[in-house]
């Protein structure tokens, strides 16, 4: 399919502007004026419709098919949530507004909404306050290290390392990094999963600022010692700081504030069902025990005594700005509408049903894909095509691809890093049993296939506009822009 | 898989080194290019940069991978090769050849006792298999 | 309200598949003792009442004040087709495409957008974008570090000071050493800030228009830190890129800006789009996802993510940046804007921008006791005295329909009685004539 530019037309118009209404023609002195021409594409607006719908025909999403990506929660993202962010009084409100004197006044509702919204994230967490500005996981991760960092400034510790597992998503290692931390990562007992108690004992000292964990972890298991482990880096004043990637799976079972966690962080567009955006905007609010609330980034949002919202800014330890404002509005209001669609039990009722359908899809699986951790398993199971390349040289990438012919989105390849061969498999709750009993079928018809025509397998796909892209001419070509 | 040459020593992280006269040569192995795959773009210590020995000098991308590079021995860089900013993938083809990346000068003596023989490194490469 | 589709009779019938005989059973490892202490929220409830309950929210903001702040976030029109092109869920509900068989829609676009940002910079690669304009400030500060090896960094005072708090704010644990000049007669300082350079200069940073609103021309600061083996970063307002000198022609290495005024809402802070572009022999450097052209193994052009090695997912602590999930949609939306728009519509918002704050700037200027601040040329916003406290002005304004603009007393000591005055095309005569009679009412009545 052509790129937009090709199919530019001289003279063609997209959209009509208003007349020049005022009597004067502003200049800008030809010292400072653009020299060369501004090359940008000619359409009407039934060219660029044209273009974007068929983009959008070349795309899938979670309202196209089952999308298992293990490790990104792709949940049904509600309608309804859509609607109450395209209001207009949220849409159009300028983000200065509430800082401009007596200005807080006519932003009532949405300062309401961040207000609520930061009371219901610490209750469902159990933590004591949160600041709602991180625009992405990463982003509360990066957050989360800087108040980690502020917190041992003031306290005059001289901490120089984060312990990370080796099965973390990579964007722990490298949040901690940015933030000025060297990172060590610590093993993961081969045996059981879990974080190795033993070697992280050793590794822990003075030196550790904090200790960086996703619980349920990234092979999709509870960590039963969780307190042993809080209890452990609070005794060197080590921070134990929680990565909510996987909060989905214990929403109203278990809550990290409630087990010593000091810092955690929230993925809004996963747990909370915001839609993914092809990529982003998500929105990763920041939850801290009451020992690091000072530290938050300003501006705060408070209510009054009178039940008004304002915003606060003397807060002399906290970090300062890290967003321009308060964070992806939008995204924490549709987060806030989800949380009041469901209520206490519907998020319980997520949790337990993203539970049950990863733990019925691994155990209809397990038989004919080797399954590293077959115990109970939290929202997402790690399984392994190790026996599928060993016997027949299929990888795990070729399975994803081959399901991509059977209709569905593939799961995550290739994570964590200590599984070889992983495929990582999140069904989420909104998923039926009649897709998950689909997606399997798929599952086992491949895994058969792998054995009778490997090279059937290695074909897929061959439903889709492209396949297997050359991603090794893509390095090498550097083609980023159509230029 | 080539052999592994028994002219050099190795590190544990899949360099090797021989030893010209004066000047120490420094490539990765054969193990190393295979788990990486196509490798895309390699960065190299600059010339005249003093390297300690296990200090890391640069690193090597392929398209789904990256890796570190670290030096064998202390010593200068006398040269790097210069083939590689245009074709790295000649690693991948020609590892312990055309394949090097930098020449040490000036070496620091008696560190040779820290690093791997052919026979060793193929053990260890075993173990991590 | 719940969106599980399983009945309890499925339920049941799964967790009977699985061996088990509770859903308590599928929690075991929480210890008992981890169980919540609490999960006191609100009862669930309809849609209907949901709706109703944000409508009234809604309606407690007061966002239909006629906009006359900008100071970075502008109020532009935004044509009808890219909400409903933007809205199809085939892109919202997807996910980064790692996947580029089920991706080549969202790739193709990101691939189209990276070069709309490069056709309006004037620079050779962009990515796929960053959180926002800030965040994407510090990014390039990060990268000119990283590139250079160097520790220190000149910031110049016309930088939007949220984006320079935000840029101290990210490095307040890292050894880095930043050196602010401030602007002279609204332009950047050039005495100072050469000055300031040295060798161990990693980058200045700058902006165009300034948040001032005052144009510039940087050619002679970038060939001055060329000399000097110092990359030169440029905060830019893309609106104003249809007519202003842009960062490639003037040398910059880096430019970033905040996307907002391409077809993004206000939406009281976010989200917003960071965009960065720049040269190519700077490209592994760059932070963030990068969208490549190539071809199926069938010979089939194709899109895919590219350079990942740069990439926390694969460099890890090593990564150019810690950045995962951006800001696509809002980087989709940009490019829909500027595909509607195109070269002449562009042109126009840009003109149109031009001729309304010039025609509110001399009617300002007419009111008895303001000033309008007769430095250096600007674009869409312009700086004007008071004879009073700026901040006590606009709350006294907006009783009367106006966000009358931005109190620069909030930033710049010693500034108090100055005000930012921003207009965009969306604003009428009638409406800058309004403005007008309420200052006059608000000062002199």
């Amino acid at each position: 399919m052509a790129v937009i530019f090709e199919k530019s037309v001289p003279g063609r118009r997209g959209v009509a502007l208003p007349q020049n209404d005022v009597p004067v023609v502003g200049e800008v002195p030809t010292a400072y004026r653009r020299g060369t021409p501004l090359r940008l594409c000619e359409l009407s607006e039934l060219d660029v419709v044209r273009h974007f719908t068929e983009l959008s025909r070349r795309n899938v999403g979670v309202d196209n098919r089952f999308y298992p990506l293990g490790s990104c929660t792709m949940k049904y993202n509600p309608k309804v949530c859509e609607k109450v962010a395209g209001l207009e009084g949220f849409v159009n409100l300028h983000p200065l507004l509430p800082q401009l004197r007596r200005g807080g006044m006519l932003t009532q509702g949405a300062l309401a909404v961040l207000y609520e919204l930061e009371q219901l994230l610490c209750e469902i967490t159990g933590m004591h306050a949160f600041t709602l500005q991180p625009l992405a996981g990463a982003h509360g991760e990066l957050t989360g290290m800087m108040l980690i960092a502020a917190y041992h400034r003031d306290r005059g510790n001289r901490k120089t390392e984060v312990l990370i597992p080796d099965e973390a998503h990579g964007t722990n290692p490298s949040s901690a990094a940015t933030a000025g931390f060297k990172v060590r990562p610590a093993p993961t007992d081969r045996e059981t999963g879990a974080l190795d108690f033993q070697a992280l004992t050793g590794m822990i000292g003075e030196q550790t600022a904090a200790i960086m964990m996703t619980n349920p972890n990234t092979l999709g298991l509870f960590n039963s010692e969780i307190q042993r482990i809080a209890d452990l880096a609070h005794r060197y004043d080590a921070q134990l700081y929680y990565d909510g990637a996987n909060l989905n799976a214990t929403l109203g079972r278990f809550r990290p504030g409630d087990a010593g966690f000091d810092v955690v962080h929230l993925n809004l567009h996963k747990t909370f069902g915001t839609p993914h955006g092809g990529g982003g905007p998500g929105a990763g609010p920041v939850g801290v025990r009451e020992h690091l609330a000072g530290f938050l980034p300003i501006s705060r949002v408070v209510k009054r005594s009178d039940n008004t919202y304002a915003l606060e800014y003397d807060f002399p330890k906290s970090i300062g700005y890290i967003a321009p404002f308060y964070g992806n509005f939008l995204v924490l209001l549709r987060a806030y509408a989800y949380i009041r669609l469901l209520g206490a039990d519907g998020l319980r009722e997520a949790a337990e049903n993203a539970v049950l359908n990863a733990n019925y899809v691994m155990n209809r699986l397990k038989d004919v894909y080797d399954v590293p951790y077959p115990g109970t398993c939290m929202h997402e199971f790690v399984i392994s095509a190790k026996r599928q390349l060993d016997a027949c040289g299929v990888k795990a990438m070729d399975i994803a691809k081959a399901l991509i012919d059977a209709g569905f989105h593939p799961p995550t390849v290739y994570f964590p890093l200590i599984v070889r061969e992983a495929l990582m498999i999140e069904p989420t709750e909104t998923e039926s049993k009649q897709t998950l009993d689909r997606f399997i079928a798929a599952m086992r018809q491949i895994a058969h296939l792998c054995e009778t025509d490997p090279e059937a397998v290695k074909r897929a796909p061959l439903t889709t506009s492209v396949s297997r892209p050359d991603e090794l001419r893509a390095v090498k070509q550097m083609d980023f822009a159509a230029l | 898989m080539n052999k592994t040459p028994t002219d050099r020593l190795y590190l544990e992280s899949h360099e090797w080194v021989r030893i010209e006269g004066d000047l120490a040569v420094v490539g990765i192995t054969d193990h190393a290019q295979d788990a990486l795959g196509d490798i895309t773009y390699v960065e190299l210590p600059e010339v005249g940069q003093r390297l300690t020995q296990g200090s890391e000098c640069g690193s090597i991308e392929s398209v789904k991978a990256a890796s570190d590079l670290f030096s064998p021995l202390s010593g200068t860089v006398g040269e790097i090769n210069p083939e590689l900013e245009d074709a790295p993938e000649i690693i991948n083809e020609d590892p312990y050849g055309k394949g090097w990346m930098f020449k040490l000068r000036d070496l620091d003596a008696g560190e040779t006792g820290a690093l791997l023989d052919a026979a060793a490194y193929e053990k260890l490469v075993e173990e991590e298999a | 309200m719940s969106y599980v589709a399983n009945t309890a009779v499925e339920r049941a019938r799964m967790l009977e598949a699985c061996g088990f005989h509770s859903i308590d059973e599928l929690f075991a490892d929480i210890p008992p003792e981890l169980a919540p202490r609490s999960f006191a929220l609100p009862p669930g409830r309809s849609e209907l009442e949901t709706v109703a309950h944000f409508r009234e929210l809604a309606d407690r903001n007061y966002s239909h004040l006629v906009k006359f702040v900008g100071a970075g976030f502008y109020d532009h029109f935004i044509p009808a087709a890219v909400d409903a092109l933007a809205g199809r869920s085939e892109f919202y509900t997807s996910y980064t495409p790692y996947q580029p068989e089920m991706s080549q829609g969202m790739l193709q676009a990101t691939y189209e957008y990276q070069s709309h940002i490069c056709r309006l910079t004037d620079l050779e690669v962009a990515n796929a974008s960053l959180y926002d304009g800030g965040t994407a400030l510090y990014e390039a500060c990060q990268m000119a570090i990283h590139a250079t090896g160097r520790p220190k960094v000149v910031v110049d005072g016309g930088v939007n000071p949220i984006y320079r708090r935000m840029l101290y704010n990210y490095t307040a644990n890292l050894d880095i050493e930043f050196h602010e000049v401030e602007v002279c007669h609204g332009q950047t300082d050039r005495e100072n800030l050469f000055g300031a350079l040295d060798e161990n200069t990693a980058a200045v940073i700058l902006q165009n228009p300034n948040f001032f609103g005052v144009v510039d021309d940087h050619s002679d600061v970038t060939a001055r830190c060329r000399d000097l083996g110092i990359l030169t970063i440029q905060s830019v307002y893309p609106v104003a890129l249809a007519v202003l000198k842009t960062p490639g022609e003037m040398g910059v290495d880096i430019a970033t800006g905040e996307g907002q005024s391409l077809g993004i809402p206000l939406s009281f802070g976010g989200p917003y789009l960071g965009f960065m572009a720049t040269r190519k022999k700077l490209v592994r450097k760059m932070p963030g996802r990068l969208v490549g052209r190539t071809v199926d193994r069938e010979g089939r052009e194709a899109f895919v993510l590219t350079l990942q090695a740069r990439e926390q997912h694969v460099r890890r602590e090593k990564a150019t940046s810690n950045i995962c999930t951006n800001q696509a949609l809002c980087a989709l939306r940009a490019h829909i804007y500027l595909s509607l728009l195109g070269k002449r519509g562009l042109e126009q918002v840009a003109s149109l921008c031009l001729n309304k704050a010039r025609y509110a700037r001399e009617r300002l200027g007419t009111i008895r006791g303001v000033q309008v601040m007769e430095s250096s040329p600007t674009f869409n916003e312009f700086t004007v005295r008071l004879p009073m406290d700026a901040g006590e002005f606009v709350g006294r304004m907006i009783d009367l329909g106006f966000a009358a603009g931005f109190p620069l007393g909030r930033y710049y000591a010693g500034m108090e009685n100055f005000l930012l005055v921003s207009v965009t095309e969306k604003r009428t005569r009638y409406e800058i004539g309004r403005l007008a009679e309420a200052m006059e009412a608000v000062l002199w009545q």
